[in-house]
């Protein structure tokens, strides 16, 4: 166990010059869009109010009400203030955590603008950005487990969409947790589809994906006009029911929000733990990270390659389908067709944003529920912005990350190559 | 590849064909293509009530039931895609012009329904032969259709000779754009153009939402289209009503040869088919690669968006949300079947028209949900990609190494 932590991926600390400085100007043009568009277009008697609890919970908590121009210097201020302390002297390796914290100032500025004059429910908000983030934190798991053994996976949103047909049909012939139990199956199958096609014939893991996906929208699309259109009630599966965790769930605020929700929810934080310690506590996970990062190198040292990509990418399969059992069984309790509509590539998106680790993925999974959460309220917030722009905002922060503008992503090395044995 | 072609001092496009044909091995692709019907077929066997009840009775009567869905799914997919063959002899012997085009029309209907395929289709296969994955087709067949139709419905007045092409290149050129920001992102900063092609697809997506439900949009309608197009844009069609044939097939095949011409008669293409086989031998040969790549990725995206403007100037005349059931991702399917080469690109492409109008005509008839379809472009393209498969079902022969792999499987995706 001990050697294994020492094996950390390593981490780029250096901060060019040219880099630190464009950093700074990013904080300083942040700071400046409050200013500019926030703090002069919001009166300075206009008063925000937060309501700090979500609709339907017992556990009341006095609105946080407060003057909005005043806040909002004040978040601007830190962002200045943090933009010339990097322009002077830089924050060296804390950079792109101080860029999360300054990026976090900024829609807190945003949300204190969007509902100046008017109430936002906070909580509300946030309880709904958490349930989001499941599928999609979820489904960056199942590609961290494919990617971090060396295998694309852009198939998981077949398996997700796949996974939540089972589950529907399942979950309506026997019980909810037969669907479950069905829905990771079918994950399971077609991650060996996907395993068999790229391992053994070595097809290009882009179009074993791509197999996938075509074939997951067809069947499920099939079978679901040929049965459960006709007959419904094969298409109504029930959910898990909501479970308030003793004790937590009483805390204001908080527990609303996070420990008032289906076991979907609480299974994505207990996940974000697991994998951690699996891969980067237990031999199981070094030896998987280094069939991703140098087969070569982990074949001479009696690492069966090939049988380690066949296990990470079944495991990875059956959370691609606990994450597609969500849709149905943690959700809206019956399956339509296409429902995922493209979560699993945001899942993909979350991996990368999340660098290929568990806990930056929930971090990602978060932000990224929290957008699709806010894309939703912002025609009640009535600000300028359409919120087909706010829902395109994973994608264009992924594209972001990979182009190496805020830290370039560490994909694991030896991604995508079939392994050949000499 | 290249070296076999070196050789031939100037082979003929045919040869060139024949050659690549035989490399991906012809047998594996009609093979592929035969067993991915068959396992459509049993797929509509196994979920037919009446084969069921068939084998309640006894089982012969099972295999019996099988083999008649068999029988009325193909039926229904010959009918529905080339006509009823008594029919189109009968209105042939009358010599009556508007029957032989109402019995030809489901014909003709194939073709128009392969034309996307085709754009859309070389789209792809030019960037497997720079060895590049341009997985966001879908992506840019939307934009490019949103700039067609901007172009088609806000020119008023214009003459069709100068409005059909403008529009069309509208399509192109937004196409272009939007494949060619992955293909900078991928030279300049080597982000994986899988992935930025995909993001840019969802970015396409609500971009065409929001236009759609805004500037775009009719505003005498509920949901979100477009308003139709000017009768000056529309792609000429050739037979009276019911006949949707238009000239985008002309078009498509025009681009089929373009880009034929481009990849295997001109220098240029000659250096992007060598940086897609070998990066490194190409840098060496001091070709330009950041080039071969963001241009490359410009024109696949511009073949997208024509398929785009296509949809919107032979077909539909305006633009929905939903316009493009997914030919972006079925492209990539059928690129791999053409063998990259735009000629087996337009064959593929004629084969998935077929199969689509087809099963469109299988719906109605037998009862078979289109989406079958979707898992018979799936299976074909399991069998195609690993010929492997067919070749231990059937028991092939292995071939000699070099005969086999075409260009993208070699490839490996980094």
């Amino acid at each position: 166990m001990a050697q294994t932590s020492q094996i950390s991926r390593k981490q780029t600390d250096y901060i060019s010059p040219a880099r630190r400085t464009t950093m700074g100007v990013v904080f300083l043009v942040m700071a400046l869009t409050i200013w500019l568009g926030f703090v002069i277009s919001t009166t300075s008697e206009a008063l925000t109010t937060f309501v700090l609890y979500p609709g339907g919970s017992d556990v009341i908590v006095a609105d946080l009400v407060f003057a909005s121009r005043p806040i909002l210097n004040i978040l601007a201020f830190l962002c200045a203030g943090l933009g010339a302390y990097q322009l002077a002297k830089g924050f060296g390796k804390w950079t792109n955590t101080i860029l999360g914290v300054v990026a976090g100032l900024f829609i807190a500025a945003f949300l204190v603008w969007g509902s100046s004059g008017t109430s936002l429910n906070l909580a509300g908000l946030l309880k709904v950005a958490v349930v989001r983030a499941v599928p999609l934190t979820l489904g960056a798991f199942s590609g961290i487990f494919c990617e971090r053994s060396g295998v694309f996976n852009i198939a998981i949103e077949g398996m997700m969409l796949t996974a939540a047909f089972c589950a529907a049909l399942f979950g309506s012939l026997v019980n909810i947790w037969f669907g479950l139990f069905t829905a990771v199956l079918s994950g399971i199958l077609l991650a060996y589809v996907l395993a068999v096609l790229s391992i053994k014939y070595k097809v290009n893991q882009i179009i074993s994906g791509t197999v996938i996906n075509i074939f997951a929208t067809g069947i499920t699309s099939f079978l679901s006009a040929k049965f459960l259109q006709r007959h419904s009630e094969l298409n109504d599966s029930g959910r898990f029911t909501t479970w308030n965790i003793p004790g937590l769930s009483d805390i204001p605020f908080f527990g609303p929000v996070l420990f008032s929700h289906n076991m979907f929810i609480y299974a994505m934080f207990i996940f974000t733990a697991v994998l951690t310690v699996l891969f980067f506590y237990t031999r199981w996970g070094l030896r998987t990270r280094a069939v991703g990062e140098h087969p070569k190198a982990a074949d001479t040292l009696g690492i069966n390659v090939n049988r380690t990509r066949y296990i990470s990418v079944l495991i990875g399969g059956a959370m691609a389908g606990f994450a597609g059992a969500y849709f149905v069984l943690g959700s809206v309790g019956r399956f339509d067709e296409v429902m995922t509509a493209g979560r699993g590539f945001v899942g993909l998106a979350a991996m990368i944003f999340g660098n290929w680790n568990p806990i930056g993925s929930l971090g990602a999974g978060m932000l990224f529920g929290f957008a699709d959460s806010l894309a939703s309220k912002l025609a009640i917030l009535k600000v300028p912005i359409p919120n087909k722009f706010l829902e395109m905002a994973p994608y264009l922060v992924t594209m972001i990350v990979l182009a190496g503008v805020v830290g370039r992503g560490q994909p694991p090395a030896a991604g995508g190559q079939p392994y050949e044995k000499e | 590849m290249t070296t076999s072609e070196q050789k031939q001092k100037k082979p003929g496009s045919f040869s060139i064909f024949i050659e690549e044909i035989r490399k991906n091995s012809l047998t594996v692709t009609i093979l592929a293509i035969v067993s991915g019907l068959l396992v459509g077929g049993l797929i509509a066997a196994v979920t037919s009530e009446n084969v069921y009840a068939a084998f309640g009775e006894s089982f012969l009567a099972g295999i019996g039931a099988i083999f008649t869905v068999f029988w009325n799914t193909y039926k229904a997919l010959f009918t529905g895609s080339v006509g009823v063959p008594a029919d189109i002899i009968a209105a042939i012997s009358s010599g009556s012009w508007d029957a032989i085009n109402r019995s030809l029309a489901p014909f003709f209907e194939s073709l128009v329904q392969a034309t996307p395929y085709i754009f859309a289709g070389l789209a792809v296969a030019l960037g497997f032969r720079v060895g590049l994955f341009n997985i966001g087709a879908e992506g840019q067949i939307f934009v490019g259709a949103l700039a067609t139709v901007w172009v088609a419905t806000s020119l008023k007045g214009w003459p069709a000779l100068v409005h059909v092409p403008l529009a069309l290149l509208a399509g192109a050129a937004a196409g272009g754009i939007w494949g060619m920001v992955p293909g900078w992102l991928k030279a300049k900063t080597g982000a994986h153009e899988v992935i930025n092609t995909i993001m840019m697809n969802y970015i396409a997506f609500r971009l065409s939402e929001y236009l759609l439900n805004g500037v775009l949009g009719d505003p005498n309608k509920a949901t979100p289209i477009s308003a139709p197009i000017e009768k000056s844009a529309w792609l000429p069609r050739i037979f009276p009503d019911p006949n949707r044939f238009h000239c985008g097939f002309f078009v498509a095949l025009l681009m089929a040869f373009l880009v034929y011409l481009l990849l295997f008669k001109t220098t240029w293409g000659y250096e992007l088919r060598t940086v897609g086989h070998n990066p490194n031998a190409a840098r060496y040969a001091g070709m330009n690669i950041t080039r071969s790549i963001v241009i490359t990725m410009m024109l696949s995206g511009a073949l997208a968006g024509l398929a785009g403007a296509n949809e919107v100037l032979g077909v539909n005349h305006n633009l929905g949300v939903a316009f493009s059931s997914g030919y972006g991702f079925d492209s990539i399917a059928l690129a791999l079947l053409g063998n990259s080469h735009p000629l087996g690109v337009v064959l593929a492409a004629l084969l998935f028209g077929f199969l689509r109008n087809g099963a469109i005509q299988m719906q109605l008839s037998a009862g078979i949900p289109i989406d079958i379809i979707s898992v018979l472009q799936a299976l074909i393209l399991a069998f195609i990609a690993a010929p492997a498969i067919i070749r231990t079902i059937y028991r092939l022969k292995e071939p000699k190494p070099e005969l086999e792999s075409p260009a993208v499987e070699t490839k490996k995706g980094k």
